[in-house]
């Protein structure tokens, strides 16, 4: 029976004006995660500094061998709690962004193929969602849930999976008009099948390029509400949550407002240049027209 | 038109109503009592007669549906009682501070302004050529920046080292200055591409060329016919980042210690101050929905077209 229908296999159109450009991207990209990997090892792996020990006797102490980027105003070492830090943040941002797809990406496929009843009550829902500016609804949803880094993700998620299910539902609804869902489903297919065997594949791209432009929007998110202490609590080394600790003492030590921006800069930047290598490669624009 | 309003106006109302209804929930559900929040507040030391007392003043030893009545109908009436820190009524509370966020907001729109159009025109104008490439990198490096961050460096360059401007609360002119270039340059770098390739867009459309061949002047072809027919796109971008916007002043008025609406909110936050918080949503439902109306009418003002394809939906 396997044999009896064709497999569609989706073909990959070449960029043209894009290579240089994205071959220089991945360059750029591969430099800095290298960096951070060296960085990383000889912070884990020579230093061994507690991310969280508190050390009075060693506070706001500059660079030196033993401290590579110093000290912060409790005596903890910068440089550590900057490497823990991206693990937080981005560790925090990959999950709210996973648990939206998860929950996103049934509910648009059901709502799109199925369509009718299901599909109507769908949208009113999203509709409702979306009539209300999501920093918003994450800032007001995390202050009642209570101000903490789990909430705050818990917040993200219930405010983003509804563009998900929708993205997913547009591109159902244009795909299951062509002929492969047509042969699937005379083939006699499970309904549950033809979703996630045939349906799945082809809008993975589509949620792909979304989910990666997304990530530096959840990333900034993140950061500024625990700079204003919605987010990750003390000690937690986030790199928001840092830089609100480490204010009172920019006179004196400039460095400790550099590093933790800088990171979280060239993180976003990195995440934003994903976003576009694979909207070129999937050629999100071109698809969307039927 | 009408119907459009009055379905946004439903959507809103329908979204607030389960907003106000969760929050009612977690009032009454969360972790952490409220009216042991409120005594600790004044920080005095409190026996137990005294929370039992204030506990049955304020309802909570109504059944739930009973509270959820009372709750409903101070709702219909938009009275959400008094702030649990301090006491003062929630609604005048946050009407005395919208006149700050709103002088705020207002800066940082005119400093988005005066930023994105002069570069956002010149990029169309001289494509490819390095003011286009400035921009783009600005726009580029102006996504990734948080604008906390940008806050803290212009507050040391312009407020410790190389002059001396406010960096905290509200006093005067001066004091604007830091929050609004902050708010508004960190807004700024999404509208300068819009703008550029909107402008490129009907700078290539046939009614450009026809006014050519009329013989306007550059200048009157760009100002009056190029660049107003370029404007419907960015507005639309404006009305679906509205919510970054009204996001961005919450952590603006943190980081200047300004005493808008969104320090309040945030302050509430951390003393779990519900009624309060509850009136903000519904001030900043008001506000969405406001501009959003605002946004659809400024369609149909700039761009006739939508009024006939609007028309043609409705058949």
């Amino acid at each position: 029976m396997k044999t009896m229908f064709l497999r569609t296999r989706r073909i990959r159109p070449e960029s043209k004006s894009g290579t240089r450009k994205s071959r220089l991207q991945a360059i750029v990209a591969a430099l800095f995660v290298l960096l951070v990997a060296s960085a990383s090892v000889y912070a884990f792996g020579v230093l061994k500094h507690d991310p969280t020990l508190t050390d009075l006797r060693a506070r706001l102490l500059g660079a030196s061998a033993l401290h590579p980027f110093g000290t912060d105003h409790l005596g903890r070492d910068v440089l550590t709690r900057l490497l823990l830090g991206g693990g937080q943040t981005l560790g925090y941002s990959l999950l709210a962004l996973g648990a939206a797809l998860i929950i996103g990406i049934p509910f648009g496929l059901i709502a799109g193929y199925k369509r009718g009843r299901i599909d109507r009550l769908f949208m009113r829902v999203a509709d409702g969602f979306l009539a209300f500016p999501d920093t918003i609804v994450a800032i007001v949803l995390s202050g009642l849930l209570g101000a903490g880094i789990g909430n705050l993700v818990l917040a993200i998620v219930i405010v983003k999976w509804v563009s998900y299910a929708r993205l997913v539902r547009s591109t159902v609804l244009s795909e299951s008009q062509k002929d492969y869902v047509a042969v699937a489903r005379t083939n006699g297919l499970s309904d549950a099948r033809i979703m996630s065997r045939h349906l799945l594949p082809h809008i993975a791209g589509n949620v792909l390029v979304l989910a990666s432009l997304d990530l530096g929007k959840i990333i900034l998110l993140i950061s500024s509400l625990s700079y204003i202490g919605l987010g990750a609590q003390p000690p937690t080394p986030e790199w928001g949550a840092m830089l609100n600790d480490s204010r009172p003492y920019f006179q004196s030590r400039p460095e400790l407002m550099v590093y933790p921006g800088l990171a979280i800069v060239s993180t976003v930047l990195l995440a934003n240049m994903l976003g576009d290598v694979l909207r070129d490669r999937f050629d999100v624009k071109k698809e969307a027209q039927p | 038109m009408f119907r459009i309003l009055l379905r946004k106006f439903s959507e809103v109302f329908l979204f607030l109503l389960f907003i106000m209804f969760v929050s009612f929930l977690f009032i009454r559900l969360a972790p952490g009592d409220p009216v042991l929040t409120i005594l600790n507040v004044e920080e005095l030391s409190v026996s137990q007669e005294q929370v039992e007392a204030m506990r049955e003043e304020m309802g909570f030893n109504d059944p739930l549906f009973v509270q959820f009545g009372k709750w409903l109908l101070d709702f219909v009436r938009l009275d959400f009682g008094v702030s649990y820190s301090t006491g003062q009524p929630v609604m005048a509370t946050l009407l005395r501070a919208l006149p700050a966020t709103a002088e705020l907001t207002a800066g940082a729109l005119l400093v988005m302004l005066l930023v994105s159009v002069p570069l956002g025109s010149l990029s169309a104008l001289y494509r490819g050529r390095w003011i286009d490439s400035l921009s783009r990198m600005l726009a580029i490096v102006g996504a990734a920046v948080p604008s906390f961050w940008l806050g803290l460096i212009l507050i040391d360059l312009l407020g410790v080292r190389f002059a001396h401007l406010p960096t905290m609360g509200r006093d005067g002119f001066l004091s604007l200055i830091l929050p609004s270039l902050t708010l508004g340059l960190a807004i700024s770098s999404v509208y300068v591409r819009l703008l550029r390739s909107s402008l490129l867009d009907s700078l290539s459309q046939e009614f450009v060329r026809s006014a050519r061949a009329r013989g306007l002047s550059e200048a009157r072809i760009f100002w009056l016919h190029a660049l107003r027919h370029s404007l419907p796109p960015v507005i639309t971008v404006f009305g679906v980042s509205l919510g970054s916007l009204i996001g961005g002043v919450v952590v603006i008025e943190v980081l200047f210690a300004y005493p808008g609406i969104g320090k309040l909110v945030v302050d509430a936050i951390r003393q779990r101050d519900y009624p309060l918080i509850q009136g903000y949503i519904l001030i900043m439902a008001i506000v969405v929905f406001v501009v959003n109306a605002l946004v659809d009418l400024s369609y149909r003002y700039l761009n006739p077209e939508m009024q006939l394809k609007e028309k043609e939906a409705a058949r």
